[in-house]
């Protein structure tokens, strides 16, 4: 019985954290937008949502007491025009300058949750965010049960949406700008206005993402969104393989059982004192494993990457271009 | 106004100056935007502070000279910690960056670099832990210079320091064939080849000056402030936005960029308050994509 519960509980993280690779996958895989602070992005979702459903509190703004469903939506919105707003001033510049820009959105968004007391409490952060279902927290195995359930249908809403639309004729401009700028220029695409789309809307799944996680744990601090939330689900979408959507939501199972499983064992076996420096060993491991994937196997476990630069750069060593897949 | 701010802003300007170099000559020649280049900052201190510690280890305590906090064994750390972080970038390109750039996609470098980036932070935290250390405990009495500010000598020694470097990085890049190398090959690679450019030390000596001048910047702040293994990734947002102010490419306006990035966050400490002085270089970042993405001595994109 414990093992179930502790099975539902694994993959409801699991899943939330395929949700954030989706919205990567979106950005990154289909469109080929580079987001390094995608953190920001979910912390946006999560402090929206929180702020927008909590009971008021007099010790800082808002907590209006809405319903869940209008926090999510709402996360969704701010998510999305937060990165509309980033992707306007840095899609029609070099890729790199996006890569930067995120970046700072992240160290940004980190900043306001930690200083702007009145809005989100600073570092102690928002507590009492309702939870779906919290009536049933008596009984844990069916708390976490239903709330495996409401993940896993988002994010199966989700992922039909990014397959219906990654098929639809805006997903194949998507697909055309990301191989050849050029050609999908000169067919009267628009590159830039197609590319704030996706950037926008990747960014309101990821949003989400923050909200459904905020409402799964109750509670949510500055913490929660460091640079290391970002590498690990660009880690999770490499390895399952950027471009394709069932890739991201395997590719987040896999390395999140890898990332629990060795935090487990290191628990276990490393003397408390000792924590600290095993968990820094853990994360230089996954990053060596993030450089030996791209230098070995780039298109990750079901990959579909373009094998071209974007932006209309001169293709340097065209010879060295491979053409698999 | 006090005008304390403007020797703070000098020094914090110079440490960003400094490391902004390397991630604009990264940026103009191997094409890609560095995110371990704060990493290389933080090993470089490191390796300086290990070398410190080592030569005190062989010859005993060493008296500071006069009135700095520090003796000769910390300039010949400097030195040797220069060298190791120009060997570790040179490494990390070999195994890493050489390999992805021949697949010709800028942005996987990119993405390589954020990786190397994480790794290379842990495993300063696995050796040393989180916790900050320092040069030199000893606390500096600060002399007046008039107009309301004190410095103390071991920042007038830093920012002696910071001059010559940066003369001396100008001077290399203009008046020696290797840096009138690299520069052709960061107008236009192509045709540097066509010329016969060795292009293999056009990259060496990227590698090089942009790692030789991190470990400085990061011994900068090792001295001013404090060391940790974060110390580089808080200045990956500064750094970057000096070069794409100053314009990428220009080593000049890398270092003009830093004194900006660096006199806004001081006059923003004073004025706003410490909590909110790495927002600066993302408003100025933001404000010079929306209004001149080129930078001040940048040229359109080429």
């Amino acid at each position: 019985m414990d093992l179930l519960g502790y099975g539902a509980f694994f993959l409801t993280t699991a899943l939330m954290f395929s949700l954030i690779t989706l919205g990567l996958n979106l950005q990154w895989g289909l469109t080929g937008l580079f987001n390094v602070g995608l953190a920001g992005f979910v912390a946006i979702g999560a402090y929206t949502s929180a702020l927008l459903t909590t009971p008021e509190d007099a010790a800082r703004l808002g907590g209006f007491g809405l319903p869940i469903i209008i926090g999510w939506l709402g996360a969704m919105i701010v998510g999305g025009i937060a990165a509309a707003i980033t992707g306007m001033a840095t899609l029609r510049l070099r890729s790199d300058y996006l890569a930067i820009t995120t970046f700072g959105v992240a160290v940004v968004v980190q900043l306001v949750a930690l200083n702007a007391q009145k809005l989100t409490g600073g570092p102690f952060g928002i507590g009492f965010i309702p939870r779906p279902f919290g009536e049933l927290a008596e009984t844990p195995l069916l708390f976490n049960l239903s709330n495996l359930a409401v993940v896993a249908v988002v994010t199966l809403i989700v992922y039909l949406a990014l397959e219906h639309l990654s098929r639809s004729p805006w997903g194949r401009v998507l697909k055309a700008l990301r191989e050849d700028e050029r050609a999908a220029i000169s067919l009267g695409k628009s590159a830039r206005f197609y590319r704030v789309q996706a950037f926008a809307v990747g960014g309101a799944i990821m949003a989400l993402a923050g909200a459904l996680q905020a409402h799964f744990i109750g509670f949510i601090a500055p913490d929660n969104y460091l640079p290391i939330l970002t590498f690990q689900v660009w880690v999770m979408l490499i390895v399952g393989g950027s471009g394709s959507n069932k890739g991201a939501v395997i590719g987040s199972i896999l390395v999140w059982a890898i990332w629990a499983g060795s935090g487990a064992v290191t628990s276990a076996l490393v003397p408390p004192e000792q924590q600290a420096r095993a968990a820094a060993l853990q994360i230089a491991a996954i990053g060596v494993m993030l450089c030996i994937i791209l230098l070995v196997r780039p298109g990750g476990l079901f990959g579909d990457m373009p094998r071209r630069p974007r932006f209309g750069k001169i293709a340097k060593a065209v010879a060295g271009e491979s053409t698999t897949k | 106004m006090n005008l304390q701010f403007v020797v703070d802003g000098l020094l914090t300007g110079s440490m960003i100056g400094l490391g902004a170099i390397g991630v604009t000559l990264t940026y103009s020649i191997l094409r890609f935007s560095n995110f371990a280049h704060g990493d290389f900052m933080a090993w470089g201190t490191y390796a300086t502070l290990a070398v410190v510690s080592a030569i005190g280890a062989m010859f005993g305590k060493i008296a500071p000279i006069a009135p700095l906090s520090f003796g000769w064994p910390l300039i010949v750390a400097v030195i040797i910690g220069m060298a190791f972080t120009a060997l570790l970038a040179l490494l990390l390109d070999k195994v890493l960056f050489s390999r992805l750039r021949t697949q010709g996609q800028a942005i996987i470098v990119v993405m390589a670099s954020f990786g190397a980036s994480m790794a290379l932070r842990s495993l300063l935290e696995f050796i040393f832990t989180s916790r900050p250390t320092y040069f030199s405990r000893a606390i500096q009495i600060a002399m007046p210079v008039g107009f309301g500010i004190r410095i103390t000598p071991d920042q007038i020694a830093l920012l002696l320091v910071t001059a010559v470097l940066v003369l001396g990085v100008h001077l290399l890049m203009t008046r020696t064939q290797a840096g009138r190398s690299m520069q052709a090959f960061s107008q236009n690679a192509a045709l540097a080849r066509i010329v016969g450019i060795d292009v293999a030390m056009v990259v060496r000596m990227t590698w090089i000056i942009g790692g030789a001048l991190a470990c400085v910047a990061g011994v900068m702040i090792g001295i001013l402030v404090q060391i940790r293994p974060f110390m580089g990734f808080d200045m990956l947002l500064p750094m970057f936005a000096a070069a794409i102010l100053g314009g990428i490419g220009s080593i000049p306006g890398a270092v003009l960029g830093g004194l900006i990035i660096g006199l806004a966050e001081a006059g923003a400490v004073q004025l706003i308050g410490a909590e909110w002085r790495a927002a600066v270089s993302f408003v100025i970042l933001m404000a010079v994509l929306f209004v001149r993405p080129f930078g001040i001595f940048g040229v359109r994109e080429r």
